[in-house]
């Protein structure tokens, strides 16, 4: 008979921080750790000499200071005597402005031409595709520098509208495209609820979102009927009718009316002035990103098999239906996440907006406010910061979009 | 009877008619036709849209394309010799033809350095992207860095050969050892191949650049469309093994080195690249010691380099995940060490898979390269937006010049997709 015996106590020798795989590990990792610490010393050490060799220091009380530069497109209050921390504030609405339009604008062109891309016109899918080829093979940055020349040099400047025998007029007597912008129309409240204008368009927006909410009461409702009784009301009249008389009824009260922008000595005075700048960026920005977006789509609808469109279509579904109900709803799952990446391309892009003149944050913070105090260390690691922190709430969101329609498996 | 039969019924035809053509509107161009282009109204107004459409951009480009004039030396002598016609002053592009491609720096009697080193690009990126090709090609492939730097920059050929040798010694060194110790050969090998740089590096006179057979050219006054393909050429080969190792960094099971190429990866992921150029141009220099000197292009390699490696580890890290897991266990349970495993089982086929992805990124960073124009690089677009557009005899000549500048790309960028999807179906074995 045999006794078990313990295995033989194994004492622990040096070379077996090497050779034995329960240890490997960790002398490697250990390695690591030294060498980027070393690393990091060396760098920190080497940027402390050139530091002090220039009589600089890393401070950011210079956020404190006043700007002293003007920025010509701005959201919320700015003037020259504003501190450089209002100047990035302003820098990063203007960055999310541009990113907002141009990711919704990319969005439907890239639909539109995606779509269109599978139809069975030949010349419109072939026009399609030119689109999609030109525009994803040529530099964003040589489309914005494009677009923009447009909005300069091509629009006709104030002047041209002037007299009796102008060149040039408005389009439809409400917008005006010049070479210094474009002039479009501005809503405003004759006799508003309250003093300040931006709290009566928070008062339309509460009632927009209460007619939201309504709605989706009333489809609830209609959901429930129709599991009762088989027949679902029909719900269009009725949510019309929510969103719209409220809407119209507030519009009513408050006396909406327009200001339509008019030449007044050599310029424009009046409405609301959209820079060239921004118009460039924002369109160079989504026809560029609307061509990958219309490949995504593309794949994605193609993605749904054969069999899909068919078992819905023997089912006695209508074409519409079963685009709406079958194929968009297994081609989204496909078509979500390349689009995350779309529009955080789209967020990072617009940091091209330096180049024509658009006041986003690269151009406030990393450009007139670094060029001016000379601090770019601490310039580009705020801009840095901006854009991480940007990118990773924007992946965020739409990860736990994209969990909510990921296929429930079992 | 048969016979009977056959004759007796009148109403029975006898012989076969003869085959008639088919209707027109069911052949040909018009059958074609009413598929393709009229099948529904809604497609017809579509048609007529898309054909209005594309009316309208022709009669606008085709006269202006056609009329241009190519020999004229300045806007005004131009639009002088069009008489008000409608058509481009493609002159721009004849006359200022060498500092769209060369940059204004870069001497003239040297051009043809740049030239033969394209051509030689040609020829040491053929067998990468051809397998056809014979392998021995390859050797040509790897003695591309050196030349192409000596030939660009001219000076020294010293520093291109001590560079060549540390590198011949190093590759040496791992094929003796690296075969039974990875470890010890590979890092061994970067030892080595250090120690022969500094060494040589002190052996190497200060003047040897002064009377070399190429003289020396610095890399500012590199530019044009030829500063954007080094950008892109070189920025892409150096990161794909930056990018191998990050993405084995990330899918390792040692959870700081993952942790730290995870940062890294999602760090660079996150910010623009033009945020990158902002720190090699203004806050790089801080890094390196302060007796040093590194000039802005080595800077902008750098970063740009990393950002494109963050790119390609990502591509890489998929096509890791889209191997089999049985490759892996199969790989184990041979005996294979990581090294191994890597080199001979995972890494070939992964690569295979992550091609195309890699190309893609080659793309997109070849068009980013344009962006070094924003930090004051000379590059294509810095050189229209800059000396030429500013210049007197042909300020305003947007089109041309925009124009050649995208066209130059699309055919580049165009081509190498072209590429990449013929080999996504040649590497599609097809199950």
């Amino acid at each position: 008979m045999t006794t078990l015996t313990d295995p033989p106590k194994a004492s622990f020798r040096l070379s077996m921080l090497i050779n034995d795989t329960r240890y490997r590990s960790l002398t490697f990792q250990a390695i690591a750790a030294v060498a980027l610490a070393l690393a990091f010393v060396y760098l920190g050490n080497n940027l402390m000499q050139n530091l002090r060799a220039a009589g600089l220091n890393i401070s950011y009380s210079f956020l404190g200071d006043q700007a002293g530069y003007d920025i010509n497109q701005r959201l919320i209050e700015y003037d020259s005597q504003s501190t450089h921390a209002r100047a990035a504030l302003v820098g990063i609405l203007n960055t999310l402005l541009v990113a907002f339009l141009a990711c919704i604008t990319a969005t439907i062109f890239g639909v539109v031409a995606g779509v269109l891309r599978l139809s069975n016109n030949w010349i419109i899918s072939k026009l399609m595709a030119v689109y999609v080829e030109i525009f994803r093979n040529i530099p964003v940055l040589i489309w914005i520098i494009i677009i923009f020349t447009i909005m300069t040099a091509v629009m006709p400047g104030p002047r041209e509208f002037k007299g009796d025998n102008a060149t040039s007029s408005m389009f439809l007597d409400l917008v005006a495209f010049t070479n210094r912008g474009v002039y479009i129309p501005m809503p405003f409240f004759e006799n508003g609820l309250f003093g300040n204008a931006a709290l009566n368009w928070v008062l339309v927006l509460l009632v927009a979102m209460g007619s939201w909410y309504a709605t989706r009461k009333a489809n609830a409702r209609a959901a429930e009927v129709q599991a009762e009784t088989g027949i679902r009301p029909n719900t269009f009249w009725t949510n019309l009718a929510i969103w719209l008389a409220p809407f119209i009824a507030l519009m009513f009260i408050m006396g909406l009316s327009w200001e339509v922008p008019a030449l007044k000595g050599f310029n424009f005075k009046g409405g609301i002035k959209v820079g060239g700048s921004l118009i460039a960026l924002w369109f160079a920005l989504s026809i560029y990103t609307g061509a990958f977006i219309a490949e995504n789509v593309r794949a994605g609808i193609q993605a749904v098999s054969k069999g899909q469109t068919e078992a819905a279509a023997a089912l006695g579904l209508r074409p519409r239906r079963v685009m709406n109900l079958v194929v968009l709803p297994q081609a989204l799952r496909v078509i979500i996440p390349p689009l995350i990446s779309q529009y955080l391309n789209i967020t990072k892009n617009s940091s091209l907006a330096i180049l024509v003149g658009y006041a986003d944050v690269t151009a406030t913070l990393g450009g007139i406010t670094l060029n001016q105090t000379g601090r770019a260390i601490e310039c580009v690691l705020l801009l840095m910061l901006f854009y991480l922190t940007a990118s990773l709430l924007i992946s965020m969101a739409m990860n736990v979009y994209n969990a909510s329609v990921k296929l429930k498996e079992r | 009877m048969a016979d009977q039969e056959t004759n007796s019924i009148a109403f029975v035809a006898t012989e076969v008619i003869p085959e008639s053509a088919p209707p027109a509107r069911e052949t040909g161009a018009v059958k074609w036709m009413r598929e393709n282009l009229f099948s529904s109204v809604t497609n017809s107004i579509l048609t007529l849209v898309a054909l209005v459409f594309i009316y309208l951009i022709l009669s606008g480009t085709v006269p202006w394309i056609v009329n241009g004039l190519w020999t004229t030396s300045s806007l005004a002598e131009c639009r002088e010799a069009l008489a008000g016609k409608t058509g481009a002053c493609f002159s721009v592009l004849t006359e200022r033809w060498n500092q769209l491609i060369y940059g204004f720096k870069y001497p003239v009697e040297e051009y043809w350095r740049p030239n033969l080193a394209f051509v030689l690009m040609l020829v040491a990126i053929a067998p990468v992207l051809f397998f056809e090709l014979p392998r021995k090609l390859l050797i040509v492939t790897a003695l591309y860095p050196f030349v192409a730097f000596w030939l660009i920059w001219g000076g020294t050929i010293l520093a291109p050969l001590l560079a060549l040798i540390g590198f011949v010694v190093a590759g040496v060194f791992f094929q003796v050892f690296g075969r039974t110790n990875f470890a010890l050969g590979f890092f061994g090998a970067v030892v080595i191949a250090l120690v022969i740089w500094a060494v040589g590096g002190m052996l190497i006179p200060e003047d040897a650049s002064e009377n070399a057979l190429l003289s020396a050219v610095p890399s500012r006054d590199l530019g044009g469309f030829m500063l954007n393909l080094m950008l892109g050429v070189t920025c892409v080969s150096l990161s794909v093994p930056l990018g191998i190792a990050l993405a084995l960094g990330r899918m390792s099971d040692m959870p700081l080195i993952k942790g730290v190429c995870v940062v890294f990866i999602e760090f660079i992921r996150g910010v623009p690249l033009i945020t990158l150029l902002f720190v090699a141009s203004v806050m790089l220099a801080y890094f390196f010691p302060p007796e040093s000197t590194v000039d802005l292009f080595l800077r902008v390699v750098i970063m740009i380099t990393l950002f494109s490696a963050a790119y390609i580890a990502e591509v890489i890290r998929g096509g890791l995940a889209a191997l089999p897991k049985g490759q892996y266990e199969a790989a184990d349970s041979l005996g294979l060490d990581y090294p191994q495993a890597m080199r001979l089982i995972i890494l070939p086929q992964a690569l295979k898979i992550s091609i195309p992805g890699i190309v893609n990124v080659a793309v997109g960073l070849f068009k980013d390269t344009t962006l070094v124009s924003v930090i004051s690089m000379f590059d294509l677009v810095g050189m229209i937006r800059g000396p030429i557009l500013a210049s007197t005899e042909w300020n305003g000549v947007y089109w041309e010049l925009l124009g050649f500048a995208a066209l130059l790309f699309f055919v580049v960028c165009y081509g190498i997709s072209q590429y990449s999807q013929w080999l996504e179906r040649k590497l599609h074995k097809g199950h």
